[in-house]
């Protein structure tokens, strides 16, 4: 088990300077850093003396290497567009993003497995059925239509949840958030539903079709067969027998809800990484954007590593193979 | 014919069993009516097909659907279970009537320790603590036959071989003490040179115990070691049950003699008997008359137009037209 682990560590550094080589690719092969940083006027020896001093002119590899060094600091220079600190930017927006993405996903984890449970034990039942069917509306409409359908209902034929922005939000040390106050909870909705409604339909639909499977098994006969009651072998034996396979999914997704918050913060102009990232495209600033990818990849990283350690937790077959004995 | 005295442990009267499709109802179980006395091993045999495990899920109350119990009864001690609600039946499964199926591997989930599986069968069915049925399950396992009980207690299921897997299903079996155990070819999936141990190991159990056994297989050298008495499935129906010498040695039925490969004791068939050709019937195509007509070397008109039915003859009882009434063979048959 060490091994799997420092084995998925070393995958995960791998994974995390291609994508940090990717974003240092940006920085300097996208246009050039110099003219973004001087004005039309600065002639030709200060721009070099700039190249100079900034160390533009090192080998890639000495530069990379910097790079690294930097990013690994949280360190990725100053925005164009806003002139400040990328890492101040992004400490910024980072928990408007968080606390949009946990609260989307504790809803997709919640409600998806409750009713993939529920439509994988009664499939038969109408409410299932009906259950279905709205799970496949939602794969089926983009985010931002279903985040505007909400808009067009709730914010403004209703005018019960506001439309934009996260509210009153409290401070505590640098973080933001709108847990505590009225506002901010309201105005988290709508946008957590928007993100979370796709994962929600994907993990209700992949519960349901586990369980399912779950049902049929031997186990499950021979538990019937020993007189335990339905709960312990729905939510005993059935579920955890659904869960490695749901938290591959989750796990995944968890870093998919994420990146697709891009989308729903611009619809509902929610002050996270999403939005940022977005208006640092329109102003190609490179910093913001090299910076937003490899957070990203970190997230994405993380996850996939607590995922693997979670096998181990929930399936003993993959933990040591000892005591096997023979007839 | 049980025996006045005491009452059958388990009845099953004309037991129907059919299942509803979209193509209309195919009839699985016909007429099926037998008992088990206490501590008594009854063994079923017959093909593929012939109705055995829908027999055993039936009494256990586990059909599945579209399968349905569609007449007859079934007796537990004199008390019907087959008409009750899920939950009161839930607590006769494990508690009364107890199970073990066919393949070991699959039988355990792979998820749950072996310890916690057996504590937590014991105590749906027993007012017992952690601690005592921990104890209790560990008794168990060595009663079975695993070695370092104590220690394997809490391995998973993955961790033991196919036999030491079968020998935990049949611990969790008798872990509340039923009064029956079914077993549905508990032997099949395993090697052959472990079947042996572990049909010994049942049978001891089930002496020690005083549990009754209705033993599913197809081994007739199994049978013939094990059961008191045997039943022979086909189609669906009971074709002959009786007590397991005469079943054995002097089989009545046709289809037995084919079964038990023996010579019959009279007739000219000898030959055509030893083995029997063709195949059983689908449910959608099975005969009016005897199910077996078509197969059987002695049948004659009559079987192509009426069931027969058991009646007695001897100690055992007989669904063949070639025996009358009084269990005489008529020796005009071929007509
Ligand atoms: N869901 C179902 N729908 C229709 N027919 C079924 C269904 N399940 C079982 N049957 C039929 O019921 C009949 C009896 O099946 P059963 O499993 O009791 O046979 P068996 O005697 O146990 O055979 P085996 O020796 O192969 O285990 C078979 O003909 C089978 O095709
Ligand atoms: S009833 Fe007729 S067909 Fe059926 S087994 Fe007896 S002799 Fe053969
Ligand atoms: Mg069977």
């Amino acid at each position: 088990m060490i091994a799997f682990i420092l084995r998925r560590l070393a995958q995960a550094v791998l994974v995390m300077l291609t994508v940090a080589f990717i974003a240092f690719a940006m920085f300097n092969f996208v246009g050039d850093p110099i003219n973004n940083m001087v004005g039309q006027d600065t002639s030709l020896q200060d721009r070099e003396a700039l190249r100079q001093s900034l160390g533009l002119n090192d080998p890639l590899v000495l530069r990379f290497g910097r790079f690294v060094a930097n990013a690994a600091q949280g360190e990725f220079g100053v925005s164009f567009r806003l002139a400040e600190p990328v890492s101040r930017l992004i400490l910024n927006a980072l928990p408007a993003t968080m606390e949009l993405a946990i609260v989307a996903a504790l809803l997709a984890v919640i409600f998806g497995v409750m009713l993939g449970v529920y439509t994988g034990l009664y499939p038969n039942r109408w409410l299932s059925r009906f259950f279905l069917t709205i799970s496949l509306i939602g794969v089926s409409l983009p985010t931002f239509l279903i985040g505007i359908l909400l808009i067009l209902v709730f914010a403004v034929l209703l005018g019960l949840l506001p439309s934009f922005g996260r509210g009153e939000v409290v401070r505590i040390g640098w973080w933001s958030t709108g847990f505590l106050t009225w506002s901010g909870i309201k105005a988290l909705i709508l946008p957590s539903i928007t993100l979370g409604l796709f994962q929600m339909t994907l993990i209700m639909r992949l519960v349901r079709s586990e369980m399912l499977e779950v049902m049929r098994t031997d186990y499950i006969k021979f538990a019937r067969a020993r007189g335990l009651t339905n709960r312990a072998i729905n939510f005993g034996h059935a579920l955890k027998n659904t869960l490695v396979p749901v938290i591959t999914i989750t796990g995944l997704q968890l870093g998919a809800i994420i990146a697709f918050a891009i989308i729903t913060e611009t619809v509902f102009q929610w002050p996270g990484m999403g939005l940022l990232f977005i208006q640092s495209v329109q102003f190609a600033d490179i910093p913001v954007m090299a910076a937003y990818l490899i957070l990203v990849a970190v997230i994405f990283v993380v996850i996939n590593l607590i995922v693997d350690l979670l096998y181990f937790a929930v399936d003993p077959r993959l933990r040591i193979d000892g005591g096997r004995s023979g007839h | 014919m049980s025996s006045p005295s005491r009452q059958p442990l388990l009845e099953v009267r004309n037991l129907r069993v059919e299942f509803f499709g979209r193509r209309g109802r195919l009839l699985a179980l016909d007429d099926v009516s037998f008992h088990i006395d206490p501590g008594e091993v009854l063994g079923v045999v017959g093909e593929s097909g012939a109705g055995k495990s829908l027999t055993g899920a039936s009494i256990i109350g586990l059909l599945e659907p579209p399968g349905r119990i569609s007449g007859g009864e079934i007796l537990l001690e004199g008390k019907r279970i087959d008409n009750l609600p899920y939950e009161e039946l839930r607590r006769i499964r494990g508690r009364q009537i107890g199970a073990i199926f066919q393949d070991p591997l699959t039988s355990l989930n792979p998820l749950y320790r072996v310890g916690e599986q057996i504590v937590e069968t014991i105590r749906t069915h027993l007012p017992m603590s952690e601690q005592q049925a921990r104890k209790r399950g560990i008794e168990l396992l060595q009663e079975v036959g695993i070695p370092s009980a104590a220690e394997r207690f809490d391995h998973y299921p993955h961790q033991f071989s196919g036999g030491m897997r079968q020998r935990v299903v049949i611990a969790l079996a008798l872990c509340a003490e039923p009064k029956l155990i079914i077993a549905d070819e508990p032997t099949t999936a395993l090697d052959v040179s472990i079947q042996a141990q572990i049909i010994t190991l049942l049978k001891r159990l089930c002496r020690d115990h005083g549990t009754a056994v209705m033993l599913v297989t197809h081994d007739m050298g199994v049978i013939a070691e094990t059961a008191d008495r045997v039943a022979v499935m086909y189609a669906g129906r009971i074709a002959e049950i009786g007590p397991v010498q005469d079943v054995v040695k002097r089989a009545r039925h046709p289809y037995t003699h084919g079964l038990m490969g023996a010579i019959p004791e009279m007739g000219a068939d000898i030959d055509k008997l030893t083995q029997i050709e063709g195949a059983m019937p689908r449910l959608n195509s099975i005969p009016p008359g005897c199910a077996f007509n078509p197969r059987c070397p002695s049948a004659f008109d009559r079987c192509r137009e009426e069931k027969p039915y058991l009646l007695p003859v001897e100690r055992s009882q007989v669904a063949c037209w070639l025996y009358d009434e009084t269990g005489a063979r008529r020796e005009a048959a071929h007509g």
